[in-house]
């Protein structure tokens, strides 16, 4: 076997905090619900500035072509009208923005504002600041854009041929990254298997989670001071002020990021950094503060969709006992017409190689190309679902040609309870879980035999076909971003942390304040709960600081809210600063009370000595000798302690193996399995879910009914991807769907009951045994397409198609005659 | 302001209170409230009357405030997410979504508590179906709507309990 040596990284069991517990695991309501319930919350819509205008954008109505011409005259004479920008001007006030890739995708030169070309159906050539909302988009419309369309390419491996259009000249390529990885020696599985399933073709398409609140940021570049402040709804502040402080020439300190609530993001407010960076020059050449909201419109096109990948010659070798040995794949992933955030996608998914599974031979040719469609940005289940996606139709599609149970032979295949903490053929750890009782659960949830019984029952000629899937997915979190160093070596990035202060204010109130940029994941009910039970207290009297302010909240680089780790990162940080302030408050109140340090226990909001409890001192007076008393306490004590207390919670990680692509990309590992029956009309391909279920384990549970609401979002998600939400271009590069009548979002009527249980495999690895598991792992566009392969049955074709829609069941249900299946099967 | 058309004066009752306000022809009634009257409760998530972040109750029916001009709203009663809790104390339908998790990140409820407010008022013991429907025009990205509907059936259980006492 020629395979490469995994590089051996060691991970160490954690020492778990004694103190969780009291309140931690409990689903104590949330409190950010009182204001959110009342409309008392803050929205970036919802702010604004003494001296303000509104910004539009000028968007190219063409996906791909060569501005001749960029005239603002007329917008600039309408009354109301404060300044217009565009990418000539852009091109003489900035850099452009630094490139993750490496050549020949580094060479990339992106603007905030497009400068000599357009290259997608949407993308901005100017901005225009007026007076009002209306003025401006009045404005807008009054820029004169000369174009010389170009040809148009859409398609991933049509972009990456050597004739197509070239998007970006300056690379000489639609090809922005290409590697292989390659573990194991799938050439000798290949040739050593009982059979060979060869399928043609995947295709992973396009969608976004569409945050109900578009994109938006209140911008003001200020004169005196030379400070940005931004007031936005961007969930990485400090990715953004990596890209945006270069791109302007000002130092990262001049960017002051502020948030408050945030209606969603999902990934995609990741992607608002270009639009910041234009609003800032627009402030400042306005000499007023800068105003945007995304009009739904303007999120669609331009806000940035999911990565969309196609899998091709995808090769599987399978032992007669049905062992998969593992498989070959070539995929091609869409990053749209620049690289926002790309091209980490290239190797976020082998966070999940073998995905559930003990595959051992793996190797995947891995393209990432530009096309004229919009950028693409990290979407819920990031890189990962696309990869867990195809597996899954793998396992679905062996056990259909040839002829295994699918729940036997993903028992079979998972990896084992007892195998963890299980290394990947690439050196992940997989630190914990029960994958066969998980599929159980789900299945026990549905009832799986008696539909099973009610599938046979019903027969042919009913007009109607049941079919019942299953999707086992991995929820990966807390990523060593050294994995950037496998696609360009030359990143100096690595490991991953957040920070967060926990202070005793000056009457004894506790405030906890985080470097994150939370969007609905209660993380200031979360942050409460184990400060509350590290500092001996109710979380009700915690506060916690609401939203992000760069100006006195603490952060380190990573800093966000993004890829499935608040509870491990987050918490994290909030734990190591609570027990910090812990010893504090106890060497203050040891000293107060003339006791020993190992005396002290905390309860209630006071300090006293064990077993007498009459010797108390309240966190008021502690916070009075500290802050108002200080002459009081000895001074060797007073020099010791703060009582505001910074804690940066650090992963253990080490750099991965850049040639070898090995590594410990992520720290935990959540599982969900979902299962599911659906009922297809075979006169329509109209499709019902009659039962949906859920069996989550994302390790030591800190709030249930907060993970519940997780798990049912990230299904919600996944249910309008498989059925109903799509973005498509025609061959003119023309989106189809640019507004919520023609992209779907799911409703209440789209979205069944989903049953839901839990199991908790603690992970070993974390300061509290939770793991990261906002995302999900895009378990229903797995569950879904395997129970519409089951109700297809025989000799369908394969379900190719992350996304099916009616017609598309319906021709599945109807192949032409003489169409391929799309799947062939070599056996010995 | 520099926005064409024509200007007109408007009088509306919101939650109690009443308004009078000149508003140019075009302006929505969604941005009136929003931006005129600083009620920023109401919410907008679409412009095109998909998602209903902007649900309101007006003249006793419930409607999407991005729908209809701000002028057409002359005379008119208006109920927003501002009034429910008005003495400060939340309501049965409030309160339920906090205690089931009714919520993540807060944009669409306001929205939905106006279109479940409007439920309840009509048909106070709804099936999970019925609740569905009523609440079909309101988008959630979160929560997959399964502690919406709790949420719910939840304070109408909670309404009939305390109308029973």
């Amino acid at each position: 076997m020629s395979g490469t040596p995994v590089t051996e990284t060691t991970l160490e069991r954690v020492e778990q905090s004694e103190h969780l517990g009291r309140w931690s695991g409990k689903s104590i309501p949330r409190k950010e619900d009182r204001r959110l319930l009342q409309g008392q919350g803050t929205f970036t819509d919802d702010g604004g500035h003494i001296h303000m205008g509104y910004a539009q954008f000028v968007r190219s109505p063409y996906a791909h072509a060569r501005i001749l011409s960029v005239d603002t005259a007329r917008a600039e004479a309408l009354d109301g009208v404060y300044a217009t920008l565009t990418g000539a001007e852009v091109k003489e006030l900035t850099a452009p923005f630094f490139q993750i890739a490496p050549e020949p995708g580094g060479k990339i030169a992106e603007y905030c504002l497009a400068v000599d070309k357009v290259r997608y159906q949407g993308d901005a050539v100017a901005v225009v600041l007026a007076d009002s909302r209306e003025t401006a988009r009045d404005a807008a419309e009054l820029v004169e854009v000369e174009y010389e369309p170009l040809p148009v390419v859409v398609d991933s491996i049509a972009a990456a041929a050597p004739d197509a259009p070239i998007l970006h000249d300056e690379v000489g390529s639609n090809v922005v990254w290409h590697g292989v990885y390659d573990y194991g020696d799938v050439e000798w599985a290949l040739q050593e298997a009982d059979h060979v399933v060869k399928i043609d073709r995947l295709h992973f398409h396009r969608f976004s989670s569409t945050p109900l609140e578009c994109n938006a940021a209140v911008v003001n570049w200020d004169p005196g001071t030379g400070i940005v402040e931004i007031f936005s709804n961007n969930q990485m502040p400090m990715f953004a002020s990596l890209v945006i402080g270069p791109a302007l020439g000002i130092p990262s300190n001049s960017l002051l990021f502020r948030s408050q609530d945030i209606g969603g993001a999902f990934g995609i407010k990741i992607g608002s950094y270009p639009q910041i960076t234009a609003l800032a020059l627009l402030s400042r050449k306005a000499g007023r503060a800068a105003k945007w909201t995304e009009y739904r419109t303007d999120h669609m096109q331009s806000a940035g969709q999911g990565n969309e990948r196609t899998f091709r010659n995808i090769e599987v070798p399978v032992m007669s006992d049905g062992t998969i040995l593992g498989f070959k794949v070539e995929a091609f992933d869409d990053a749209g017409a620049y690289l926002h955030y790309e091209p980490l996608g290239a190797v976020i998914w082998s966070q999940v190689v073998p995905g559930c599974y003990k595959l051992k031979h793996i190797q995947v040719d891995f393209t990432e190309t530009v096309s004229n469609k919009c950028p693409t940005i990290p979407n819920r289940g990031y890189s990962r679902l696309q990869h867990l996606w195809m597996i899954e139709r793998v396992i679905d599609i062996v056990a259909h040609e040839l002829g295994f149970d699918p729940v036997a032979l993903r028992k079979t295949n998972y990896v084992q309870p007892e195998d963890y903490p299980y290394r990947t053929p690439n050196g992940c750890v997989y630190d914990s879980g029960d994958l066969p009782r998980a599929l159980d659960m789900a299945l026990a949830a549905i009832d799986y035999p008696s539909w099973r019984q009610r599938q046979q029952e019903l027969g042919t000629g009913s007009g109607k076909r049941i079919g019942i899937g299953i999707g086992t997915t991995l929820d990966s979190g807390t990523n060593n971003f050294g994995q950037a160093r496998i696609i360009n070596p030359d990143l100096p990035f690595s490991g991953n942390g957040e920070a967060a202060y926990v202070k005793l204010d000056l009457y004894g109130e506790v405030n906890v304040n985080l470097g994150t940029t939370p969007q609905g994941q209660s993380h200031e009910t979360t942050a409460a709960q184990v400060v509350a039970d590290i500092l001996g207290m109710s979380p009700d009297a915690v506060s916690v600081s609401v939203g992000f302010d760069a100006r006195h909240n603490t952060y380190v680089a990573f800093s966000g809210t993004y890829a499935s780790q608040f509870a491990v990162t987050g918490l994290g940080a909030a734990m190591g600063a609570a027990e910090k302030l812990r010893a504090e408050i106890i060497k203050v109140a040891a000293y107060a009370l003339g006791a020993e340090e190992e005396e002290i226990e905390l309860n209630d909001g006071s300090a006293y000595v064990r077993g007498d409890e009459e010797r108390a001192i309240p966190f008021i007076g502690i916070a009075n000798l500290v802050y108002s008393n200080v002459a009081a306490l000895a001074p060797e004590i007073a020099d010791s302690v703060s009582l505001n207390c910074r804690h940066v919670y650090r992963p253990p990680f080490e750099i991965p193996d850049t040639e070898t692509k090995t590594g410990n990309l992520t720290l935990t590992y959540a599982s969900q399995t979902h299962a599911c029956v659906l009922e297809l009309d075979e006169d329509t391909g109209a499709v019902e879910i009659l039962d949906y279920a859920v069996a989550d384990d994302c390790g030591r549970v800190i709030n249930p009914s907060i993970v519940t609401g997780q798990v049912h979002g990230a299904t919600a998600h996944g249910i309008g991807a498989a059925l109903w939400e799509t973005f498509e271009y025609d061959e003119d590069g023309q989106l189809q769907q640019s507004s919520f009548y023609d992209y779907h979002a799911v409703t209440a009527l789209d979205v069944p009951h989903i049953k839901t249980s839990h199991l908790e495999s603690p992970s070993p690895f974390t300061p509290n045994g939770a793991k990261g598991m906002g995302e999900g792992g895009g378990a229903p566009l797995h569950a879904i397409c395997s129970a519409l392969q089951d109700a297809l049955g025989e000799g369908a074709p394969v379900v190719a198609e992350s996304h099916n829609h009616w017609e598309r069941i319906y021709r599945l249900l109807h192949p032409e005659s003489g169409a391929l299946r799309g799947v062939e099967v070599r056996s010995r | 302001m520099s926005d064409s058309g024509t200007a007109h004066a408007v009088e509306v009752t919101i939650n109690g209170e009443r308004y009078e306000r000149t508003v140019l022809a075009r302006q929505l009634l969604v941005h009136l409230l929003r931006d005129t009257l600083g009620l920023r409760g109401t919410h907008i998530g679409c412009d095109t009357g998909n998602c209903g972040a902007c649900t309101i109750i007006c003249d006793g029916k419930l409607i999407k405030s991005c729908m209809m001009l701000a002028v057409q709203a002359d005379g008119a009663e208006i109920e927003t997410v501002e009034g429910l809790a008005a003495d400060g104390e939340l309501t049965t339908l409030q309160k339920a979504f906090n205690e089931h998790h009714g919520l993540q990140c807060g944009y669409c409820t306001p929205g939905i508590l106006m279109s479940a407010t409007y439920l309840l008022r009509h048909n106070p013991n709804p099936a999970e179906a019925e609740i569905r429907r009523a609440i079909r025009g309101n988008l959630c990205r979160c929560t997959g709507y399964v502690h919406i509907v709790e949420s719910i059936r939840a304070a109408a259980a909670s309404a009939a309990e305390e109308a029973a006492r």
